[in-house]
C-alpha cells in the first residue's frame, strides 16, 4: 500500500498558540480518512499544511510523494481542495465558476466537456448551471465547490468540514458521491465535528487541541476505549448523573435522558451504579452494557488527555 | 499560462460588468462628474459683486462707477446710503467690494487737484481678492489718463495720445486665460486616479476577505498572472474612461487639443501602471476592504494636492518639492496638459514617461512581490 499523505511532527504555531503539535500520521491510497476533533483543534489548520497554502513552524509533510513546503506547486495540480468556508465567486454562475477553474487548473480542452457535464450530473447541477453560485442552498453551494475541485481530476482531495450547516438529505447525497470518488481510487481526507459522519470514514484521526489522540480504523478507536460503557436509565437522569460523578465510579456522561458510565468491569460497575442510586432513592429501570460510539470516545478520553 | 491569464480576466470583467452599480461607479460617475466639477472649476474672476457708496452723486463719481459697471468684472447689486452698511454688505457677503466716493470728489477733481477714492475689498477669499484688486487698478488708472488727457488739451492745447511704454502681451497656449482649459485635464487625471486606485486596492482583499482566495491559491495559479488579472482589466476601464471624459472636455468644454491623442493615451497607459501598482500594493498589505480603502484616501488626498492640480509645485517649500517626484500625478498633469493645451510630442515629455514607467513599474513589483500564496 502507497502512502498519499504523510506527516512527520508537523507542528504549526501562530505566536504563543501552539495551533498543531507534532502531527504524526499516514493516510492510504484509496481511503477515506476523517480528521474528527471540536472547533479549534486544529482541523483547517492541518488541511492547509497539507494544501501548500501555510508553512509550518516545524515537521515535514508530503502528499502523494511530493513535499509539502519544497513542491507546494507541485502538489497543487494534484490536490483538490475545499476550504470550510464557500470559496467560489457568488457572482458567477455555476457553469463559469467550473469554467474559470478549469482554466487554472488547465484542464485539457479535449474531454473537459464530457467531464464537466459528468461533474454536472453527478452533482445534480445541470439544471442549475445558469444560476449565480451565490443563489444555491447550502447542499448545493457544497456540490458545487466539490465539483470545482474535481475538475482537474486530483489524486487526493482535502474536504474541509464540506458538510458543515447542510441539510441531513444533501448530507447524505454528498458522501454518497465521496464513495463513488472512492471507487476511482481518489483518496479522500477529510475533517469533520460531527461524529456520526466520521463513522463513515475508513479510519479517523482524533484531534484535540492541536494533538493527535487516536488514529485507527472507527472500530479500532472505540477499541481505545478501556472497560464497558453501561447505560444506566432511570429517573431524574440530571441530579443522577451529578450523584454518579461524586461517587467516582468512573467517567460519567449524560445523553438525553440516559447516563453513560464507563466502568472497568461491567458487573461491579452495574451493581455499583444501582446499588448508589437505590440508596439515594432513585428509581433505576435498567443498566445495560452497551456498544461505545465515537462520542462516547470522545467525552470519556479526550478530558483525561487534555488535562 | 495565457488561458489562465485570459480567463483570470474573463471572470474580473464578468465580475465587474454584472453589477449594475460597478457598471454605473465605472462609466456614469466620471462623466457626470467630470461635467459638474468641470464647470465648478474656474478660478476666473468675473462679474465680482460691488457696492457703491457715492456721497458726491456728480457726474465724474457716475463716470467711475459707470467704468467699474462696464468692465464685465464687477456688477454693481447695491447703492448705499448709510455709513454702516459698508459693514453690513461685506459681513453678509451681498458685495465682496465696496467703492466709497467721499463729498467734493468731483471739486477736488476740477481744482486740478488730487481726490480719493476708497476701494474696500473682502479679502478672506485672497485670489479674487487680489484679482478684483488688479482691476480695480486698472479702471482707475484708465479714468486717470482720459482725466490728464482732458486737463492737457484744456490748459496746454497739448494731445497726450502717446504713452511712454506700450506693452504688447498676448498668452500662448490660452490665449483667453481660461482657467477651465487648465483644470478639465487635472479633473481628468483625478477622477481616473480614485477609480483606479479604489478599484484596485479592493480587489485582492475583497478576495482574502469573501474567502474565494482560499481557493485560488490552492490551484496552480503564478503569482504573476494573478497579479496580472487584476492590473489588466482596471487599466482597460481606465483608458476607456480617460477616453469618454477626454470626448467630454474637447467637445462640450471646448478644451483644445491641440497635440497627437495617441500620445494621451501612451501617457494614461504608463499612469494607470503606477496608480494600478499603489492600489494592489495597498490590497496587499491590508486586511480589510475597510482598512484598504481608509489606507486609499490617505494616500490620494496629499497625491491630488501635492501635484501641481492647483497649488503650483514651484511655489511649495523645497522639502515638499522633493516629494513631488515621487508622485504620479505631477508627471501625469504635465503630459496631459502638454498634449491638450500646447500639443507636446514625445521630445519634449519623455522625462514624465519615463519617470511614470519608473514608478509604476517599481510599485507593480513591491505589491507582486507582497503577494504570497500563503495563509496569514
Amino acid at each position: 500500500m502507497m502512502e498519499t499523505v504523510r506527516t512527520q511532527a508537523l507542528t504549526r504555531r501562530f505566536g504563543e498558540l501552539v495551533a498543531l503539535d507534532q502531527l504524526t500520521l499516514a493516510v492510504e491510497e484509496g481511503e477515506i480518512f476523517g480528521l474528527v476533533g471540536p472547533d479549534g483543534a486544529g482541523k483547517t489548520t492541518t488541511m492547509r499544511l497539507l494544501t501548500g497554502i501555510l508553512e509550518p513552524s516545524s515537521g515535514e509533510a508530503w502528499v502523494d510523494g511530493l513535499h509539502a513546503v519544497r513542491d507546494a506547486e507541485a502538489i497543487k495540480d494534484r490536490i483538490g481542495y475545499m476550504a470550510q468556508r464557500f470559496g467560489l465567486y457568488p457572482d458567477l454562475t455555476v457553469q463559469e465558476n467550473i469554467d474559470f477553474y478549469a482554466d487554472l487548473y488547465e484542464v485539457p480542452k479535449a474531454g473537459r466537456s464530457e467531464r464537466l457535464e459528468r461533474l454536472l450530473a453527478f452533482s445534480n447541477l445541470t439544471p442549475f448551471r445558469r444560476r449565480l453560485a451565490g443563489n444555491l442552498s447550502g447542499g448545493m453551494k457544497q456540490k458545487l465547490g466539490l465539483a470545482c475541485a474535481l475538475i482537474h481530476t486530483p489524486r487526493v482531495l482535502f474536504l474541509d468540514e464540506p458538510t458543515n450547516g447542510v441539510d441531513p438529505v444533501s448530507r447524505r447525497d454528498f458522501w454518497r458521491i465521496l464513495y463513488q470518488l472512492q471507487q476511482e481510487r481518489v483518496t479522500i481526507f477529510v475533517s469533520t465535528a460531527y461524529l456520526d459522519e466520521a463513522e463513515r470514514c475508513n479510519r479517523i484521526g482524533l484531534l484535540h487541541q492541536g494533538r493527535l489522540m487516536a488514529c485507527d480504523t472507527v472500530d479500532g478507536v472505540k477499541g481505545l476505549l478501556k472497560g464497558s460503557l453501561l447505560e444506566v436509565r432511570c429517573e431524574s437522569p440530571r441530579r443522577a448523573a451529578l450523584l454518579l460523578r461524586a461517587a467516582k465510579i468512573g467517567s460519567v456522561a449524560l445523553f438525553g435522558d440516559r447516563i453513560h458510565v464507563l466502568a472497568e468491569n461491567a458487573d461491579r460497575g452495574r451493581s455499583g451504579v444501582e446499588a448508589i442510586l437505590r440508596a439515594e432513592g432513585f428509581v433505576c429501570h435498567g443498566v445495560d452494557v452497551i456498544e461505545p460510539t465515537l462520542e462516547d470516545v470522545f467525552t470519556s478520553a479526550l478530558p483525561s488527555g487534555a488535562a | 499560462m495565457f488561458e489562465r491569464l485570459y480567463r483570470m480576466l474573463v471572470k474580473e470583467f464578468i465580475q465587474v460588468l454584472r453589477n449594475p452599480r460597478m457598471r454605473a461607479v465605472l462609466f456614469v460617475m466620471p462623466v457626470a462628474q467630470v461635467i459638474v466639477i468641470g464647470y465648478a472649476v474656474n478660478t476666473d474672476v468675473r462679474h465680482v459683486p460691488m457696492a457703491v457708496y457715492d456721497l458726491d452723486r456728480t457726474p465724474a463719481t457716475r463716470d467711475l462707477i459707470a467704468r467699474f459697471e462696464g468692465s464685465g468684472c464687477f456688477d454693481v447689486v447695491r447703492r448705499i446710503a448709510t455709513e454702516p452698511e459698508i459693514q453690513e454688505v461685506l459681513d453678509s457677503g451681498e458685495a465682496r467690494a465696496v467703492l466709497r466716493l467721499n463729498r467734493g470728489f468731483a471739486e477736488a477733481l476740477s481744482g486740478g487737484g488730487s481726490a480719493q477714492a476708497q476701494f474696500l475689498l473682502d479679502g478672506s477669499d485672497s485670489n479674487t481678492a487680489s484679482v478684483a484688486l488688479t482691476y480695480a487698478s486698472r479702471i482707475s488708472a484708465d479714468f486717470n489718463r482720459s482725466l490728464l488727457e482732458q486737463r492737457f488739451s484744456r490748459t496746454a492745447g497739448v494731445r497726450l495720445d502717446a504713452e511712454p511704454i506700450v506693452l504688447v502681451s498676448r498668452a500662448w497656449f490660452n490665449a483667453n486665460l481660461d482657467s477651465r482649459n487648465f483644470f478639465v485635464p487635472g479633473v481628468l487625471a483625478m477622477l481616473v486616479a480614485v477609480l483606479t486606485i479604489i478599484l484596485s486596492s479592493m480587489s485582492i482583499v475583497r478576495e482574502r476577505e469573501v474567502g474565494t482566495m482560499e481557493q485560488i491559491m490552492v490551484t496552480p495559479i503564478g503569482r504573476l498572472e494573478f497579479i496580472l488579472g487584476k492590473t489588466i482589466p482596471f487599466a482597460i476601464i481606465g483608458l476607456v474612461d480617460v477616453a469618454l471624459i477626454a470626448l467630454i472636455a474637447v467637445f462640450w468644454f471646448r478644451v483644445p487639443m491641440l497635440g497627437f491623442p495617441p500620445l494621451l493615451f501612451l501617457g494614461t497607459g504608463l499612469y494607470l501602471l503606477s496608480t494600478l501598482g499603489v492600489g494592489l500594493f495597498i490590497s496587499t498589505v491590508s486586511s480589510t476592504q475597510q482598512q484598504a480603502m481608509m489606507t486609499a484616501f490617505f494616500f490620494m488626498l496629499p497625491a491630488f494636492m501635492l501635484s501641481g492640480f492647483v497649488y503650483p509645485i514651484a511655489n511649495m517649500p523645497k522639502v515638499v518639492q522633493v516629494l513631488t517626484y515621487l508622485n504620479p500625478l505631477r508627471y501625469y498633469l504635465v503630459i496631459i496638459r502638454g498634449v491638450f493645451l500646447k500639443g507636446l510630442g514625445l521630445e519634449v515629455l519623455w522625462p514624465q514617461m519615463v519617470a511614470l514607467c519608473l514608478l509604476g513599474a517599481t510599485m507593480l513589483l513591491l505589491a507582486a512581490g507582497r503577494f504570497r500564496k500563503t495563509m496569514s
